[in-house]
């Protein structure tokens, strides 16, 4: 069997980043295969062709094309290998890659090291079990994006969008901007999922009216879509449909942008512990796995709304890839768990794993509802605060972060806790 | 071109009819009004190889089930399509199922199927861990089995056409005409001429009757909707047999299976309903669903599911199956209101309506250059189903096998290219996505789909706005308008 220092499975924003991070840490380039199953590297970020990526990062708005072409610039730079068309078909958990390509076929590779950078995929109609019929012309945001962006052709004319996740919403601007008519954009939840700057720009500014507490009840077409009923959901009765506000939409296309999910079948197929609420890997402040020497970031791990972030999340990994794999990680003396209080959904990481002399660590959480005016706390088990920042608005689609100092996690460390918390407190009512 | 036969219905019956009679001198045709074989019920059922306890004795459905249950595995074998022997258990809750369990007890054993019998709460749990504990007794049918049913009629056609048989493919019957004893049959812009009429039209086949001119024919159709779910491999261990409740007057109920691709099939309900080419789902059916479900496993989790749909089933004013040769009209066999067990008797009912045209006088004799599989040169199977060695092997040899384009599904462009060659070359994104799976896993064609059509685009030489999701009127895209 092949044996080969550190594998990244996927060639997206997430793989790019972990590999030129890995270089920069040390690791020679020719140690390192990135796996990308598509016929080029950059993934998803190929087919947004829109503004809006790379602020954080490079401090200049960048398309999604561009954001990654800087990275695909960095790894080619650095001599970093990236084989194309490579789909890797299972994984195990003492990290033996198996997967498939036309130029080298069927392979396993035994790596030191496994960064997994899959992405996340759409959910789906099915998903959703949306009743009527089964036309073409459904389709998730993601897919009719790629119809217009990299095939050019046009996937509808007169559109309803389900779902105000980011894709949606930037679907609704690019469909409208290609010469088709967005009738409405829906959404089940009372406020968008999406970030607010994409609701001004891509909403208000074309005039598209964003229905908020509706949903699709009924799709209707044989052959391809006819229309659909919307209808307003009931907030106090598990936001079923409310009879007698249905509305019927006569329409070629229903998008679908209603949610992403990390693709994680090769994870579970490893046997690799999951975070029920992310649905990624339970990961350490390293995004190192359950897995010893399997690490996870961006999409995979849990669904950024900026790509920066993944850049970000996935340096930490490729470094701590690289210093597993050269041998000068810091031993690790014991962990604490991260647990979520009050107002908070998931944490990133879930646990903490503490060196003799522990370094700053960033915790990153999504709050579970929209609330204004609150404090942002993490403390430890006992009530001893280690962060407490005020903000005045947090939303379930704009992620949030705070810092930990290290000074904070040495006294931990020297404490005993072993859990901390990250809650919200609400100043005043909401 | 004058057939020896006409088809007219290219789901489970009408394929296997003609695929038997490719292997005799005859010319054969099929005439389908959808664009591709099992586009009816044959596409959308339970998937269940019944064992055939639930016929009563001395019926067709129970001689045909039986046997078809056994030539069904025998043709999934001869054409390498799975087929997984899971067998069945038809759950009881308490003493009340009990005399009913004991019936099908009984049927079972005089329509002649083996191994029967009728367990208690413990043997069933140690089979189905998952099962509701008030699940009291199960008549357990070890012959039971699973298959896909589009999947064996679409190697059934493949094979029929590799022998000999023609297709004809959005062709609506919607006239008939005789002259001496032979038959026209139109769909209004094309005439088909046959001396022997076979009508395997389905959920259409009682109006099937009416256009080849029966009067006061004695069956009328009931088109029933029944509703499925499809939940993801993941939780597809759940159930290792098909578990059937204690059926009704409804029919068979709602069933909890095992598919054998992996997943879980759940459903369905029975409903009338007045247009037969409705398949459209309710909210009210698919709760129903979901209720029935969970009274055979209360924790399946129905948030797993990956996609819904619905099947029109053709129910006759009769118990039975209604297969024989027409009293008025020489020349013409009816095989009306063939419901469930419809598929698990498809093979046998080939059969039987194969002898029905032999005694309405059509001479058959052997073919000897017959050729028993899909293709001239054997039987495509697909690259996941390999073994290792094979699949690395099949990579080497041609590395369009090396590339993934149905990533949930694990289908290669290599896969999909044999489809658009084949003996009925795969020319829209259902037809590769019955042949192959792409698209029907847990993304649903969100990442394959536009992927599958550019490939169907370039190498039948279409733009990617001339290819269709299934028939005419299913565009995907249009060109852009130039600004």
């Amino acid at each position: 069997m092949a044996e080969h220092k550190l594998v990244i499975i996927g060639g997206g924003p997430a793989g790019l980043s972990a590999a030129v991070a890995a270089v920069d840490a040390g690791l020679a380039p020719e140690d390192i295969l990135v796996l990308e199953r598509d016929s080029e590297p950059g993934g998803i970020l190929n087919q947004c062709i829109h503004a809006g990526f790379g602020l954080h990062r490079f401090g200049e708005e960048l398309t999604g094309p561009e954001y990654s072409g800087r990275y695909i610039a960095m790894a080619r730079e650095r001599g970093i290998p990236i084989l194309c068309n490579a789909m890797v078909l299972s994984l195990t958990d003492d990290r033996r890659v198996t997967f498939v390509s036309p130029e080298t076929g069927y392979t396993t590779i035994q790596a030191e090291a496994v960064i997994l950078a899959m992405g996340c995929r759409e959910r789906t109609r099915g998903a959703l079990s949306i009743p009527g019929t089964r036309p073409s012309g459904v389709y998730t945001a993601g897919c009719a994006q790629r119809y217009i962006n990299i095939e050019g052709y046009m996937p509808g004319h007169r559109v309803v969008i389900l779902g105000s996740g980011d894709i949606g919403l930037i679907m609704a601007r690019r469909m409208t901007l290609e010469g088709a008519k967005v009738l409405a954009v829906c959404e089940i939840m009372p406020y968008s999922g999406g970030l607010a700057r994409n609701i001004v720009q891509c909403l208000d500014d074309f005039g598209i009216p964003l229905k908020l507490s509706h949903t699709v009840v009924q799709i209707h077409g044989r052959d391809r879509v006819e229309g659909v009923t919307v209808a307003a959901v009931d907030e106090a009765n598990g936001r079923r449909p409310i009879p007698g506000t249905e509305e019927y939409f006569a329409c070629d296309t229903l998008l679908l942008s209603v949610g992403l999910i990390p693709e994680n079948e090769l994870t579970r197929g490893a046997g690799i512990d999951l975070d029920r609420m992310t649905n990624g890997a339970s990961v350490n402040q390293f995004r190192e796995t359950s897995a010893p020497g399997v690490y996870a970031c961006g999409n995979v791990l849990h669904v950024h709304d900026l790509v920066d972030y993944v850049s970000e999340e996935a340096d930490t990994a490729g470094r701590a890839a690289a210093a597993r794999i050269l041998g000068n990680a810091a031993p690790v003396v014991r962990s604490v768990k991260l647990t979520t209080g009050h107002g908070v959904r998931y944490t990133v990481p879930e646990r903490i794993d503490l060196a003799e002399e522990p370094e700053d660590v960033r915790i990153f959480f999504r709050v579970s509802d929209v609330y204004k005016k609150v404090r942002l706390v993490i403390e430890t088990g006992t009530g001893e605060i280690l962060v407490n920042r005020a903000k005045s608005a947090v939303a379930p689609g704009e992620m949030e972060s705070l810092t930990i100092p290290a000074s904070k996690l040495a006294q931990v460390l020297r404490s005993g806790e072993e859990e901390i918390l990250v809650k919200l407190t609400e100043t005043e009512g909401r | 071109m004058l057939y020896d036969v006409l088809i007219i219905g290219a789901g489970c019956t009408g394929v296997m009819t003609a695929r038997l009679l490719s292997a005799k001198n005859v010319k054969v045709a099929v005439a389908e009004a959808g664009p591709d074989v099992a586009t009816g019920a044959t596409a959308a059922n339970s998937a269940i190889v019944h064992a055939g306890y639930d016929a009563k004795p001395g019926t067709l459905k129970a001689q045909l089930n039986v046997r078809g249950n056994r030539l069904m595995k025998e043709l999934c074998a001869a054409l390498g399509v799975e087929c997984k022997n899971v067998g069945s258990h038809v759950i009881g809750f308490g003493e009340g199922d009990l005399p009913m369990l004991e019936e099908l007890l009984a049927r079972g054993r005089a329509n002649g199927i083996p191994d029967l019998e009728i367990i208690g709460q413990d043997r069933l749990r140690a089979m189905e861990p998952n099962v509701s504990p008030e699940a009291t007794h199960s008549l357990w049918a070890p012959t039971a089995a699973i298959t896909c049913p589009y999947g064996i009629t679409i190697a059934a056609a493949e094979n029929a056409v590799t022998n000999g048989v023609d297709f004809y493919f959005h062709f609506r019957v919607t006239d008939a005409s005789r002259a001496g004893d032979i038959h026209y049959i139109t769909n209004g812009t094309e005439t088909l001429a046959a001396r022997y009429v076979v009508n395997c039209a389905g959920v259409h086949s009682a109006e099937v009757a009416a256009i080849l001119g029966e009067n006061d024919f004695p069956i009328t159709i009931t088109p029933r909707r029944g509703e499925y779910f499809i939940l993801d491999k993941a939780v597809g261990g759940l159930a290792h047999s098909t578990l059937f409740v204690c059926p009704s007057d409804r029919g068979k109920g709602i069933l909890v299976s095992p598919t054998v691709d992996g997943n879980l099939i759940v459903g369905p309900n029975a409903y009338p309903i007045g247009d037969s080419d409705d398949r459209s789902t309710t909210a009210e059916g698919l709760a129903e669903i979901t209720a029935g479900a969970r009274r055979i496993m209360p924790d399946i989790p129905m948030n797993m599911a990956i996609t819904s749909f619905a099947g029109v089933r053709s129910t006759p004013n009769q118990y039975d199956f209604y297969l024989k040769a027409s009293d008025q009209i020489p020349g013409v066999i009816h095989a009306v209101g063939v419901e469930s067990p419809g598929f698990a008797s498809s093979p046998a009912t080939a059969e039987y309506l194969v002898g029905l045209l032999e005694e309405a006088g059509l001479a058959l004799t052997d073919k000897p250059d017959y050729i028993p599989t899909r293709r001239r040169d054997g039987n495509h199977i697909q690259w996941n189903r390999l073994s290792e060695k094979e699949k690395a092997a099949k990579c080497r040899e041609n590395p369009a096998y090396g590339k993934i384009v149905c990533r949930c599904e694990t289908v290669t462009e290599g896969d999909l290219l044999d489809m658009l060659d084949a003996p009925i070359p795969a020319v829209t994104i259902d037809m590769m996505k019955k042949r192959l799976r792409a698209g029907m896993g847990r993304c649903q064609g969100g990442f394959c789909s536009p992927r599958v059509a550019a490939l169907i685009a370039e190498r039948t030489g279409h733009g990617l706005d001339e290819i269709n999701k299934s028939g005419p009127g299913s565009w995907l895209v249009t060109k852009r308008e130039e600004a």
